[in-house]
């Protein structure tokens, strides 16, 4: 009994460890004068997908293309252009796939619907397979009451059952 | 509805082909090029010490089919496909530029000096700014760029004999006649 409540605090410690590894390794080689604009920068580079290591943001990778990336988005950010115009230089030069939240349009339309098409589909399919098989039950009410015919032959075979023991 | 039995191993069987297709041949490390059909970045470099003339924009808007070849003394895969330049090169039929891609100049340099030399004119990318304009991720890459200077292909690592056969070749020729 005592070591399972030893297990929850262990769990807890670990995972604090790794939270705090995680937040701990951003990577910081050079810091734009103004606090608000390397927060921008920050934020814009974590949406940024490292085409080196792909599934991390430039952000949290030490490629060295990750490097030169970070600091193409502090320069942007610098030089005044908006959240939007920083992606679409990278956009421009990587293409979607250099962001990490795909943007909602024709080409992936797929990539996002597909997942709704699909949920959608499974629902449907559940509906119809419960309704199935609950169908005699509800529908019915269960087995059909006997018809006064049949119970009068109910009754004399078990008249007759009777007799037969006596 | 008798089937219906089927339909799990249906849909295993699908997922299943799906994924073997994406495993055998799908490569995730080559990301679509955005710039393909589009036209060259500017830029302006000075050449790799005593190698050849610097590169510019114009260089690669000469009227004719050329390959920019982005390479590194510290690429080890460039290795692989550098005798195919280097037969290219003599052939003649084609001619290649260098991108050197943040390398140290001496390094670069040595490493030609090492190798050979497979390029008509060198460009110097210290800080990898050239690169990321033509939106390279990678050594080597290499952009076959038309005679306007748009870039008609990218083959992203080291020229393999398919590349060659199905993507270069095919195209130099068909520009010479």
């Amino acid at each position: 009994m005592f070591r399972t409540r030893l297990i929850l605090p262990i769990l807890l410690l670990l995972g604090s460890f790794f939270l705090a590894f995680s937040a701990g390794a951003v990577f910081v080689e050079e810091r734009l004068p103004d606090p608000a604009e390397e927060k921008r920068a920050r934020d814009i580079a974590d949406g940024i997908r490292c085409l080196v290591c792909q599934n991390q943001s430039i952000m949290d990778s030490n490629a060295d293309l990750a490097k030169d990336l970070r600091a193409v988005v502090r320069e942007r950010v610098a030089a005044g252009d908006s959240d939007d115009q920083v992606r679409d230089f990278l956009v421009v030069r990587y293409g979607d796939w250099v962001l990490l939240n795909p943007p909602f349009k024709m080409r992936t339309l797929i990539l996002w619907l597909g997942p709704l098409v699909v949920f959608v589909f499974a629902a449907i399919a559940t509906i119809l397979f419960l309704r199935r098989r609950a169908a005699p039950a509800v529908g019915q009410g269960g087995p059909a009451p006997l018809s006064a015919e049949e119970k009068a032959d109910l009754e004399k075979l078990l008249a007759d059952d009777e007799k037969d023991k006596t | 509805m008798r089937l219906g039995f089927l339909a799990p191993v249906l849909t295993f069987a699908v997922i299943a082909a799906v994924m073997a297709y994406a495993l055998f041949f799908l490569n995730p490390k080559e990301i679509p090029s955005e710039l393909v059909s589009k036209p060259a970045p500017e830029f302006k470099l000075d050449p790799v010490p005593d190698y050849g003339p610097g590169l510019e924009t114009a260089h690669v808007k000469g009227g004719k089919i050329t390959l920019l070849n982005v390479f590194a003394s510290w690429c080890v895969a460039c290795m692989v496909e550098h005798p195919t330049l280097m037969e290219l090169s003599k052939g003649g039929k084609v001619e290649i530029f260098g991108l050197n891609y943040k390398d140290k100049p001496d390094a670069a340099a040595k490493w030609l000096g090492k190798h050979g030399d497979p390029y008509s004119r060198t460009g110097m990318d210290l800080n990898g700014r050239v690169g990321i304009n033509f939106g390279v991720y990678g050594v080597p890459e290499t952009f076959i760029m038309g005679p306007d200077g748009t870039i008609i292909d990218k083959i992203i690592g080291p020229i393999t004999e398919k590349d060659l056969k199905t993507r270069i070749l095919p195209r130099i020729q068909g520009s010479d006649s």
